[in-house]
């Protein structure tokens, strides 16, 4: 709950800030500090010192699983800020705006890691939502971002509209939002009404995930925006909106599972053929990453899929696997001029310690061992096995997974195998603390590479 | 603890040589650990107890998986062969030109320490750690140092490779999950499993260590390697990672899923005879000295292989000796082979001739090699296959009918390629090869003391391996 409260206060603080301190570079000190207080908080949070425990009527629901996520992902956050927060100031002339709009996305996300009724759910999903159409097309004067911002507003709404139909027919099923009634208070003679609902629900988050074959809008949408903001986009905002989805499918509608795990098999498999895919064909490492988040939100889907604890755990070490690998590849991308891979050529021979985290990131990606992402993957696996059937989806899954390989390690082949072809040092404010930053995100994932349980998941269990 | 050591010491040495900064302390460096792990080696097979070597921490209780090694017989043979032929290796090549040498020894090291951590795991997720593992330096090894098509050939062989490991990986969490969530080596063992479920994992694993092997038809990855990769790294591929796929099936394969060995094993044996027999026709065809080593390596592997699964007491132990041998063996041909490039500055065995009127050292040693590569009496490889070929007659006369044939073959390529080199008229690049290198020869030298006393004595290699094939016995009665 402090999440919430102090991400919306430091939102506003931001805002007015702007008018006292007209230089820039002030606002990413406020940010910082915001992203710091923010981890402070919710770490009290976690220690049960918290400034309201109320849970509004039954609105909100506490678990220890929610505040260790949002741990996590105020690292990453804070993480992110850290080697960012200045590229975000040069994007345009509101930096305070831009950074306000984070701490509201980060209240939302607060909303639906705790939501415990559909429309806590729809509001969080929205404040997250919203911001980020702005922030989208953040960058006025250029025709793509603009571009990319209407359609990923468009898409958006639309699919809110999903939503909310969907929650309007559970409504009319059970006569109730919260979510732990939707399926025991289905008044009878109305039956048809939740399978309906649940479908329009499925499709909608489905779409806010980037599911296929919900998924267009996101590689325009991600390559459109300001690379700063896609690197958020992309791993934090992304990772809420899997807690929310295999949230409300745990505990809301688990005891139909046997309905909807087929379909959202299905969707799993689509998701990570075309992520993974349609990455191989790409000549930007941008849109290469904007695809590569399809196919990891295919493997993703996987805990939603089969919703028990090993996928519960595994979408908590997905969360830093992810998000560190993400927000690292794109701080270094954003401080270069030429997006393709041939402008990764020979990183390995003038920034040799910048292209080793690079390394160990894209690794983590790929799921090789020793890092954080293998154990990620792992536990998705594991969870599906552990259901007892489809097999053929962790098959599936695996063989596709391979594909991925190709699209990662082309990164890795620039830097290291081949030359570049200008002279000129080409990562712009590579400073020692941005280097030092990079090689704690590099060694954070290769410890949670050898020590899952030791370092992250024991948490959960004690 | 011993276990331990045989990982840790080369992980540790090629750690250190990382920052390491000249030629010549990085050669010492290297060869220094890599006495080390033979000592240590020797250490566990003459003077400590055999029940100290394993070695157990937790690791991962939660899911199953422990930080569990051990050593038994066929582990210790390979690390037997691993620290031998690094030692070997960084001699060979003590002369050789590479270009920030720390690094390109720093990886050869941290290779070692995967491969080595294959043999001796003894539980499945931490084997599958490794298998990967080892993978990876491997990777920027042939990918920085190799030749012209590097980038490429290096990539297929990694996804090769990868997605094998990927399926093996999709088995062993189906069987850890049947086996009550334990990943160690006993338990997968003890679970009970149908004969369609035996049959479907069989093909999850057996195609992660056929590619390692590799066996035809998922051996279009090795010659592409062999050739294009550093000739370092070419040796360990060929004498040690391939030895990783054939140690699979024995410490894995066959104690895990005996019922889906026993339905598939004809499969298996006639798919390592055709593709003995295919690369056999393609190595007699081969201009190129290193492709046709490396098409006679399949031709060997396959052997192994089909003796493997032709299930008997025999073929079991001739497998065991034969990966050892064959891993000296074939090191010797490449250290002629990269002996020859350096000097002459070809590969072509067209291009070549006369070599022994210049080099009678270099001749003398090549043939002995050679000879042990078409298994002659008196040699190491020669009590290897002659178990090997009696067990896959017991199987079945058309399969020693149809694996002899290969056998033939290899006289015919060997021969021929010895004919072409060294005899025959003198070519000018053969005034080139008046002066050895002193770490080859003294490499080479080495080899062939291997292979007489493993040819005159095989009965120290059936001792160390006598209980893994009581092992595989017990499995298969």
């Amino acid at each position: 709950m402090n999440l919430i409260i102090i991400s919306s206060i430091w939102g506003i603080v931001l805002m007015f800030s702007g008018l006292f301190f007209p230089r820039k570079s002030v606002s990413v000190n406020i940010a910082i500090i915001g992203a710091i207080l923010l981890l402070i908080a919710n770490t009290l949070d976690i220690n049960g010192l918290s400034i309201t425990s109320s849970t509004f009527n039954g609105l909100l629901q506490y678990d220890i699983y929610g505040y260790i996520f949002l741990e996590l992902l105020l690292i990453s956050f804070l993480f992110y800020l850290l080697l960012s927060a200045k590229q975000v100031t040069e994007v345009g002339n509101h930096p305070y705006e831009y950074f306000a709009l984070m701490f509201f996305v980060m209240a939302g996300i607060g909303l639906v890691t705790f939501f415990n009724n559909l429309l806590i759910l729809f509001i969080g999903i929205e404040i997250v939502s919203i911001p980020l159409y702005i922030l989208t097309g953040s960058d006025k004067r250029n025709l793509k971002s603009n571009e990319a911002s209407l359609k990923y507003f468009l898409t958006g709404a639309f699919s809110t509209g999903i939503l909310l139909l969907g929650i309007a027919f559970l409504y009319g099923a059970s006569g109730s939002f919260q979510v732990d009634r939707l399926l025991t208070e289905a008044r009878p003679g109305l039956g048809v009404f939740t399978p309906i609902g649940l479908v329009f629900v499925l499709v909608a988050l489905g779409f806010k995930v980037s599911a296929a074959p919900f998924h267009f809008w996101t590689p325009d949408a991600y390559d459109g925006a300001p690379t700063v903001f896609t690197s958020f986009m992309a791993a934090i905002v992304k990772l809420a909106a899997f807690v929310a989805f295999s949230n409300l499918f745990l505990f809301g509608f688990a005891d139909l599972s046997a309905k909807w795990q087929l379909p959202l098999a299905l969707m799993t498999v689509a998701t990570l053929l075309i992520g993974n895919v349609t990455a191989v064909y790409q000549q930007s490492v941008k849109r290469m990453l904007a695809y590569s988040s399809i196919a990891q939100a295919g493997f993703m889907l996987l805990a939603v899929f089969s919703g028990n604890d090993l996928a519960r755990q595994g979408l908590l070490l997905y969360t830093p696997a992810y998000c560190i690998a993400t927000i690292g590849i794109f701080a270094v991308l954003i401080r270069m001029e030429d997006y393709t891979y041939d402008g990764f050529n020979g990183l390995a021979s003038r920034h040799p310690m910048v292209a080793f985290c690079v390394t160990v990131f894209l690794l983590s990606l790929a799921g090789i061992p020793l890092t954080a992402g293998f154990f990620a993957k792992y536990f998705m696996l594991a969870s599906v096995v552990k259901t007892g059937g489809f097999l053929w989806l962790v098959i599936v899954a695996v063989v596709l997974a391979t594909i991925s390989v190709y699209y990662y390690f082309r990164v890795i082949q620039a830097m290291y195998f081949r030359t570049a072809s200008s002279g000129e040092s080409f990562l712009k404010a590579e400073t020692l603390s941005f280097r030092l930053l990079l090689l704690a995100g590099a060694i954070l994932l290769i410890a949670l590479g050898v020590f899952p349980y030791q370092l992250l998941l024991n948490w959960l269990i004690a | 603890m011993i276990s331990l050591l045989l990982i840790l010491i080369p992980l540790a040495g090629g750690l250190v040589n990382f920052i390491l900064r000249s030629d010549q302390a990085a050669r010492i460096w290297t060869l220094l650990v890599s006495f080390s792990s033979l000592a240590t080696v020797l250490c566990h097979l003459f003077c400590s107890e055999t029940a100290n070597a394993s070695f157990q921490a937790d690791w991962l209780s939660l899911i199953g998986a422990s930080f569990a090694l051990q050593m038994d017989g066929a582990a210790a043979l390979m690390c037997l062969l691993s620290a031998v032929v690094y030692v070997l290796i960084t001699l060979a090549i003590w002369k050789n030109d590479i270009r920030s040498s720390n690094n390109f020894f720093a990886l050869l090291l941290l290779t070692q320490a995967g491969v080595n951590g294959v043999f001796l795991a003894s539980d499945g997720l931490l084997f599958y750690f490794f298998w990967e593992l080892a993978l990876i330096p491997v990777y920027f090894l042939c990918s920085i140092w190799g030749g012209e098509k590097r980038i490429s050939v290096t990539f297929k062989f990694f996804v090769y490779t990868f997605l094998g490991s990927l399926l093996m990986l999709a088995g062993l969490l189906y069987m850890a999950y049947q086996a009550g969530g334990s990943f160690s080596l006993q338990a997968l063992s003890e679970v009970k499993l149908s004969s369609s479920q035996q049959s479907w994992l069989f093909w999850l694993f057996f195609v992660a260590f056929a590619v390692k092997m590799p066996v035809f038809p998922f051996h279009t990855w090795q010659p592409d390697a062999y050739e294009q990769s550093p000739t370092a790294v070419t040796m360990v591929l060929s004498a040690l990672m391939v030895k990783m796929g054939l140690f699979a099936v024995v410490r894995w394969l066959f104690p895990l899923l005996p019922g889906g060995v026993l339905q598939y094993s004809a499969i298996v044996i006639w798919l390592s005879i055709a593709g003995m027999l295919y690369a056999s026709f393609i190595a007699m065809k081969q201009d190129d000295l290193k492709r046709l080593i490396a098409y006679s390596s399949i031709a060997h592997i396959g052997l192994i292989n089909a003796a493997l699964f032709a299930g008997n007491e025999g073929g079991y132990n001739g497998a065991m000796i034969q990966m050892f041998s064959h891993g000296v063996n074939v090191l010797g041909m490449w250290i002629v082979a990269d002996i020859i490039e350096q000097k002459t500055g070809t590969r072509k065995i067209s291009e070549l001739g006369g070599l022994a009127q210049t080099s009678p050292v270099l001749a003398i040693l090549l043939v002995i090699v050679a000879l042990a590569n078409i298994a002659l009496p008196l040699t190491n490889a020669f009590i290897g296959e002659f178990l090997m070929f009696n067990a896959l007659f017991k199987a079945s006369v058309w399969y020693a009918v149809a694996a002899g044939l290969s056998i033939i073959f290899g006289a015919v390529y060997t021969l021929r390629m010895i004919q072409h080199i060294f005899l025959g008229d003198k070519t000018e690049r053969a005034d080139k090869v008046s002066v050895l290198p002193f770490g080859a020869t003294l490499s080479l030298v080495l080899i062939c003391i291997l292979i007489f006393v493993g040819g005159l004595y095989p009965g120290l290699f059936f001792q160390l391996t006598a209980d893994s094939v009581a092992t595989l016995l017990k499995i298969f009665n």
